[in-house]
């Protein structure tokens, strides 16, 4: 107690410490490793030594474009799904919700109560050659007679966006939630029409849960391989694939090192520009 | 032809309340549907999970068995990985929950230098990708030659659960009264007594969140325990090798297992807050 008064000043530090030492150790020193092996060079028979092989990012992008390239287009239409299947949903339950709100809620995040693997299995044996889904289209020949969905983009997409949902829903519910009732009232006694109400003050008061569910959504499911490997065939592999393959199969580390500084800086420059986007969207609106 | 003789107004409002009709009923099924995709894979792993399959693919109905349920550890390995992953759950959710908890009380209740950077130091890990915190974290064992297993797993385990824990119990502490704190040690409890009769049960329901999450979590992880576990198996790496030559049913039975306690425990968690906040308003 009298170490405490007498030392009010350090308090603060001694209970951050053992947290924060954690982090920079286990999460800030494994960055530096990373990119200190990212810039060696040799071979797994040699070993790798430090070079500073800048080669190794040209290497990365060069010769995995497409991967990098997939993995934004897979992740980027999975978020804009997303966003657009589990707005209305969102909605419905801020401001329909009642007392079964909480409840609602608890169903957006289910799917979380199933490992990640099993629930993405369980897509696999739902799209699977011989499932209702696959023999429905084909009845309605929205799919040739020995179409499939398995090992397919749609299907690696649709898991991705699967997977992901709640991480989208709930940012979205809870911006909406927190909307004040009386300034859509006002609003749709001016505009004298919901959806133009809808337009011009919902939709922009939503507007950081849109923003925070893209990014929550954006971010993991760009550096994804599960639904690649489980639903997709080596045709619909991302980048995700060729990091996990280089560091565990083939012990390339330099490489798979470089490829995953180059998947975060990617999506750091994305975050921003999307960030700007968006803030001056709200500026103009 | 009707419609003529009604007064325009009258018309607009007839026109308006079918369209709010309309729209409150579209959302509602569309709501509906939702749901149904939703759960559809969970409502798929628990009826795949009484399937006595023909071969190794569980992937088409059979017949149906209590068989994987009386039997859920016939599979070699499924028995020693699910041990393992609630071995790591319970002591990095209690580990990191704890490291949260003194970070948040920090954040919340003192002015400090650096506190812009410990608050990006503490959204980073979240907004980073699991792969690369996961391969990160194996070139530094892998540079310090540390043998990878249980504690490396574990390490990595609370790495990521910190930030999750801090943002939960932060969130409660924000909505903290100090003024009880102040009035217990105006009745003459020292700061530690005080955190244990006052602070601690106040936060009570702040770090079972917290406990409840980072165990969800950890148990959950594939991406990063797959960097990091060398030999070891948890029940995700299970699923992931099982996966390859067909997953056995017993695998959707330990899913609708934990799926069950999960949802159950959720449950009654949700339940008891609304029933206290009804008994309050």
């Amino acid at each position: 107690m009298g170490f405490f008064h007498r030392h009010r000043g350090l308090t603060p530090y001694l209970l951050l410490a053992p947290g924060i030492a954690w982090l920079a150790v286990f999460f800030l020193l494994p960055l530096g490793f990373l990119a200190y092996q990212s810039l060696e060079s040799g071979s797994i028979d040699f070993g790798y030594a430090f070079t500073w092989a800048w080669g190794n990012y040209w290497d990365a992008i060069r010769n995995y474009r497409g991967h990098f390239i997939r993995s934004f287009e897979y992740a980027g239409i999975a978020t804009a799904l997303a966003l657009v299947v589990s707005y209305p949903v969102a909605y419905w339950i801020a401001f329909r919700g009642g007392r079964w709100k909480n409840l609602l809620l608890l169903g957006i995040v289910a799917p979380f109560f199933v490992t990640y693997l099993i629930r993405t299995l369980a897509w696999g044996t739902i799209l699977s050659d011989n499932g209702f889904v696959v023999r429905t289209l084909r009845d309605f020949h929205l799919l040739g007679a020995d179409g499939r969905l398995l090992a397919t983009s749609t299907a690696v997409v649709a898991g991705i966006t699967y997977n992901f949902l709640p991480f989208m829903a709930l940012p979205l519910y809870v911006s909406l939630e927190q909307i004040d009732h009386s300034l859509i009232e006002a609003a749709e006694d001016l505009y004298a029409n919901r959806f133009k109400a809808f337009l011009r003050v919902t939709l922009p008061l939503s507007l950081p849960g849109v923003v925070a569910g893209t990014l929550l959504t954006f971010i993991p499911a760009a550096g994804d391989f599960i639904n690649a490997q489980l639903l997709g065939g080596t045709k619909q592999h991302m980048i995700g694939n060729v990091i996990q393959t280089k560091f565990l199969g083939l012990i390339d580390y330099p490489a798979a090192a470089a490829m995953s500084f180059v998947l975060m800086a990617a999506i750091l420059v994305m975050v921003l520009i999307y960030a700007r986007a968006v803030g001056t969207e709200q500026l103009t609106g | 032809m009707s419609t003529v003789a009604v007064p325009a107004r009258e018309r607009g409002r007839t026109a308006r309340q079918a369209w709010a009709f309309v729209r409150r009923h579209v959302l509602t099924v569309y709501s509906a549907l939702f749901f149904v995709y939703l759960l559809l894979p969970i409502a798929v792993v628990i009826v795949f999970s009484f399937n006595q399959p023909v071969g190794r693919f569980n992937y088409t109905w059979q017949s149906f068995t209590w068989d994987n349920w009386l039997h859920w550890d016939a599979v070699s390995g499924i028995r020693s990985a699910i041990v393992l992953s609630l071995e790591i759950a319970v002591i990095a959710s209690v580990v990191a929950t704890a490291l949260g908890m003194m970070i948040a009380l920090a954040l919340v209740r003192y002015g400090f230098r650096g506190r812009g950077a410990t608050n990006l130091l503490i959204f980073l890990p979240l907004s980073t990708p699991e792969i690369v915190l996961g391969a990160s974290l194996l070139t530094l064992f892998l540079n310090l030659n540390v043998v990878f297993g249980f504690w490396t797993i574990l390490v990595a385990h609370v790495m990521f659960c910190i930030s999750f824990a801090v943002v939960t119990i932060k969130a409660r502490l924000v909505g903290f009264d100090r003024h009880l704190e102040e009035a217990a040690m105006d009745l003459g409890a020292n700061e530690w007594t005080t955190f244990r009769k006052v602070t601690l049960p106040l936060t009570a329901p702040a770090i079972l969140a917290s406990l409840l999450l980072c165990f969800a979590i950890s148990i959950d992880d594939f991406v990063v325990t797959y960097f990091n576990s060398g030999s070891e198996v948890t029940f995700p790496l299970f699923v992931w090798g099982a996966a390859r030559i067909g997953a056995p049913p017993q695998v959707n039975v330990i899913g609708t297992a934990i799926f069950v306690i999960a949802i159950g425990a959720t449950l009654a968690n949700v339940l008891l807050t609304s029933r206290r906040s009804s008994g309050t308003a």
